[in-house]
């Protein structure tokens, strides 16, 4: 797969280094360049500096020709918009999206993007670590 | 009508005021506690402090019967986002953005967002005009009708200096509406018009052609 990933943080990053080392094509975007020092050693991928809501930022990350776009950064909403240039500009297939906000990522559920909240699903793992 | 706000900066704080005075009734959404402070100092009990992307925020201030929302703040995804919950959440009739990109224009209409008004673009609009660069001015975009209004200047080098306008059936997807030549003034165009270089022509265009009208008129 061709994946684009917007977001270098910790969880962009690693992500990165998991879908290359399954040998996909991965390119990651984020709007500072200092941030892909997390990139894990070995990673094969390509890295741009550009900001993932702009149409122009995207193209150069190759978009257009990308099977997915992650959307990975610590705003919400800048996801949402993200998200849904990929999806509606640029017709990417599959669009996945990070969002906090419960409230917000079930509506955006509904409104047919691929979203997973990191608030619910940290909120059941320590739950069940918890035990009892 | 209720209209509510959503960020309470130099737009949304000179908006609320023209507004109230138009005796509509206002209610500002704003995250700041200083500018909350400063709002209802001035103009009286009509701030919530708050963030307005939030579902919550918008249930509290009664969004349900708001008869329109404009979301200013000055990042153009909190916009969105406030903007398409008040539609899918509160089916608010009427949501405007702000925008700073101007490519983001596309993706708000797509999605439902009723008006967008970009700074970017109003900026450029009223100095493009001014700029020898830029021989094509968006003057007035007719919402709903994917129509825009624009004026072109005729470059010395187009084709279609010393033709006739009835020659030209090729205008893509566009109507000449004015003339405004160097030294005749203005006038009602015919077939027989004959068009010369430096003349300024009002068009009434499909959206999305303003590119080739420019191409053959600019003589670029």
């Amino acid at each position: 797969m061709n994946v684009v990933i917007m977001g270098c943080g910790r969880v962009g990053a690693r992500l990165a280094g998991i879908l290359h080392s399954e040998g996909h094509k991965v390119t990651v975007l984020d709007i500072d360049s200092y941030s892909f020092r997390r990139l894990p050693a070995g990673f094969g991928g390509q890295a741009f500096v550009g900001n993932g809501t702009d149409e122009e930022a995207l193209t150069r990350a190759g978009i257009q020709t990308a099977d997915v776009f992650v959307a990975t950064t610590q705003g919400d909403n800048r996801n949402v918009l993200a998200a849904q240039i990929a999806k509606h500009i640029f017709n990417v297939p599959r669009v996945v999206c990070r969002i906090y906000d419960p409230i917000r990522q079930e509506m955006y559920q509904e409104l047919g993007i691929q979203t997973t909240s990191p608030t619910k699903t940290g909120a059941q793992a320590l739950r069940e670590a918890i035990g009892g | 009508m209720y209209i509510i706000i959503a960020g309470g900066g130099e737009v949304g704080y000179y908006l609320a005021r023209m507004l109230l005075s138009e005796k509509h009734e206002i209610l500002v959404i704003e995250k700041d506690r200083k500018r909350c402070d400063l709002i209802s100092e001035d103009m009286g009990d009509i701030v919530v402090r708050g963030d307005a992307c939030e579902a919550r925020t918008l249930e509290e201030v009664g969004t349900g019967r708001a008869d329109m929302l404009i979301a200013v703040t000055s990042d153009d995804e909190d916009n969105l986002v406030t903007c398409q919950v008040a539609k899918h959440k509160f089916h608010v009739r009427h949501t405007v953005a702000r925008i700073k990109n101007p490519r983001h224009k596309k993706l708000f209409d797509k999605l439902g967002i009723d008006a967008t008004v970009c700074s970017t673009e109003l900026i450029l609009a009223h100095i493009e005009q001014d700029l020898p660069s830029h021989p094509l001015v968006p003057l007035l975009k007719l919402r709903g009708r994917g129509l825009d209004i624009v004026e072109v200047k005729v470059a010395p080098d187009s084709k279609m200096v010393g033709r006739k306008l009835g020659d030209f059936r090729q205008l893509p997807n566009s109507l000449v509406c004015l003339v405004i030549g160097r030294q005749k003034g203005p006038q009602i165009p015919t077939k027989d018009t004959v068009l010369e270089a430096e003349d300024e022509i009002v068009c009434v265009t499909e959206a999305g052609s303003e590119e080739k009208l420019r191409a053959i008129l600019s003589g670029l």
